[in-house]
């Protein structure tokens, strides 16, 4: 074995050696060959295709032929705001902002649990426990829960066993969120936007409850701040980057959705099913792509929101 | 005087580590006390008993003659400056000093008064706009320090306040503290692993070691006559002698302590030693000599002549620098 007697070494030679060679000294040439291959689908295919679909909202439909008429107009906007439209836009967005709120809810004390008292084994299981739905398939899930609340279904046995059946019909009766079952019912639709959607607003809390240190939260104790007063003036402030960063999954994805109304719920669109009828059946491309801009514009706006919140400050 | 903490036999387990064992302790008001001690010496757990945060697993605390126990945190009228400082990040400097009296209720106007106050207070007047991000970390501890004394505490608890400044820094604030503490009248608890600090910034000073204490006293009682070897050989450092040897100089069949500093070079008429190294200090060269197989640290004051390594010299100190201790351990 004969042991290196120059300080500097040769080059390996060869195509590989020139090739390291030339991208250690060229950062951005690196930078380039790995960045290009996913610009380049980005720009082409996805924001392609956006822009696309953006134009198609300023065509128009021929009543008569049913044919695309490619001609700059207002027209398919204009009957985007029709009355019934209207209505399907605000059940959704109701929906969406329901969905966060009660997610936002929910996880908060799983994700507190998780980042502050789950250590080693208790940790791993509360990952598992919040990824494990996200693992199995999305509509096993939803035809899960549509026999869970069917009349037949567990929930009503379970009311039933507990003598609270007459609860349950109180409120099915109500207007508007009640219905014949819960699996025909806006109420039922909520529970599944809730159940799809939880494990994506646990995460982000559970991320950023993690920052902070407890030491923090005896500060406020120390300070005189009761554990209502600590949640209010310390924890929550600390916390809402990470809920709002969830909020932006549950809110635009229940916003899009058009399988769980179609499967749980009333007959009553919601936007994606609106968007899925109108490029489908009805061919009405134009007003499908208008439909489409809606929850796009909706998301921009929430997003300015978060970002004047600081919910992104901590990417 | 009265008595600002007393424990009675507290102890506190974390399942089977005891974290403080049965400590007994009285700390007197407006008193500037230290815990001292190396790291899970119990030191820190006892700061967090009076604070609250723990509570104590048998034992019984006072504070101000009312029982502490069972009293959670916010219910005291005691306040900690942080280790961490753990000042709130989304909170102004002005909004960080005035949060315990924002949760008390007092008006706005009033509470950044207050927070101004005491901001001067610690030499950061006008940093009240600022976020704690902006701030270095003296300024950041002076704004912690502000922030607990707003309320104006029965007891102000320091956990290693100064352990994260600079030298430099540390010696600034270890003065400032002591200046501030004197003219408050503030019991101050501080946790130190650094007994230089304890002993230059307390009135007195506890000795931690495995979740008990060692000893108490004044910084000079513990310095120059302390109890076991462990308190000898923390506190300072020490030439700690095994009885054997102290046998033969004092008489006495006891372990002793020996501070480099009281062994002095003797012309003639000492005990012969032969030097094995040196290392200059600065302010003093540090020698280690071997005397009749026993190894001991003398510390020669700057200007006086340094013998060379191998060299015979002879060595002396006075009877009472020979400190017999009564603790075995």
């Amino acid at each position: 074995m004969t042991s290196p007697s120059h300080a500097i070494l040769p080059g390996r030679g060869g195509m590989f050696g020139t090739l390291s060679d030339a991208l250690w000294r060229n950062p951005r040439l690196l930078l380039f060959v790995m960045l290009a291959p996913p610009l380049l689908w980005l720009g082409v295919i996805y924001l392609g295709s956006l822009f696309a679909l953006l134009a198609q909202s300023f065509f128009s439909i021929d009543e008569f032929s049913g044919l695309i008429r490619y001609e700059w107009t207002l027209k398919t906007y204009a009957e985007l705001l029709r009355p019934s439209n209207l209505d399907i836009i605000a059940r959704t967005v109701i929906m969406a902002v329901s969905v966060t709120l009660a997610s936002a809810v929910i996880a908060f004390p799983i994700a507190y649990f998780a980042a502050r008292y789950a250590r080693g084994k208790w940790k791993a299981l509360f990952y598992l426990g919040a990824m494990l739905p996200l693992w199995s398939s999305y509509l096993v899930k939803i035809y899960a829960w549509k026999l869970i609340l069917a009349k037949e279904g567990i929930l009503n046995w379970i009311f039933a066993k507990l003598h609270l059946t007459a609860l349950l019909e109180a409120w099915l009766a109500l207007p508007v969120i009640g219905g014949n079952s819960l699996s025909v019912s806006y109420t039922g639709t909520f529970l599944v936007f809730v159940y799809v959607w939880l494990p994506y607003m646990i995460l982000p809390t559970q991320a950023a409850l993690e920052r902070v240190p407890e030491s923090m939260l005896e500060a406020s104790s120390d300070l005189g701040a009761s554990p209502a007063q600590t949640f209010r003036h310390v924890l929550l402030p600390l916390a809402l980057p990470g809920i709002i960063a969830g909020s932006i999954f549950t809110f635009s994805l229940t916003l899009g959705d058009y399988i769980i109304p179609q499967i749980i719920g009333s007959s009553r669109l919601f936007i994606g099913q609106a968007v899925y009828a109108h490029q489908g059946t009805a061919g009405n491309i134009p007003l499908a792509a208008a439909f489409t801009v809606v929850p796009i514009v909706i998301m921009g706006f929430y997003l300015w929101m978060a970002k004047r919140q600081g919910a992104f400050d901590a990417l | 005087m009265q008595t600002a903490v007393a424990f009675s036999k507290v102890s506190r387990h974390f399942g089977q580590v005891r974290a403080v064992d049965g400590v007994d302790l009285e700390i007197g008001e407006g008193e500037f006390f230290a815990m001292l001690g190396p790291s899970g010496s119990g030191k820190t757990t006892c700061l967090r008993l009076i604070a609250g945060f723990e509570q104590p697993t048998f034992g019984h605390i006072e504070i101000f003659g009312e029982t502490a126990e069972g009293v959670p945190p916010y219910r005291r009228n005691v306040n900690t400056v942080f280790q961490d400082y753990a000042l709130f990040p989304h909170l102004s400097v002005a909004d960080n000093v005035a949060y315990g009296p924002m949760i008390r209720g007092v008006p706005r106007a009033a509470r950044m008064k207050a927070a101004e106050e005491a901001l001067e207070l610690v030499q950061l007047p006008g940093y009240g706009a600022r976020q704690p991000g902006q701030l270095s970390g003296g300024q950041r501890q002076r704004v912690a320090l502000a922030r607990a004394l707003v309320n104006k505490p029965k007891v102000l608890l320091l956990d290693e306040p100064l352990g994260a400044l600079d030298l430099k820094l540390r010696e600034q604030m270890q003065e400032e503290l002591k200046t501030l503490q004197r003219s408050l009248g503030i019991t101050f608890v501080f946790v130190t692993h650094d007994q230089g600090e304890a002993l230059s910034m307390a009135d007195r000073v506890a000795v931690f070691n495995h979740g008990r204490i060692m000893q108490v006293g004044a910084p000079e009682e513990i310095y120059r006559a302390p109890r076991s070897r462990f308190v000898a050989d923390f506190v300072g450092s020490s030439n700690i002698l095994p009885p054997e040897a102290v046998e033969r100089f004092a008489g006495r069949k006891a372990w002793a302590s020996l501070r480099p500093e009281s062994i002095r070079l003797a012309a003639t008429g000492g005990r012969a030693a032969t030097v094995l190294g040196h290392s200059y200090l600065g302010a003093a060269t540090r020698l280690t000599v071997d005397m009749d197989g026993q190894r001991l640290t003398v510390l020669l004051p700057a200007g006086a002549d340094v013998p060379a390594n191998g060299t015979r010299i002879e060595i002396e100190w006075k009877a009472s620098d020979l400190h017999v201790m009564e603790d075995d351990t």
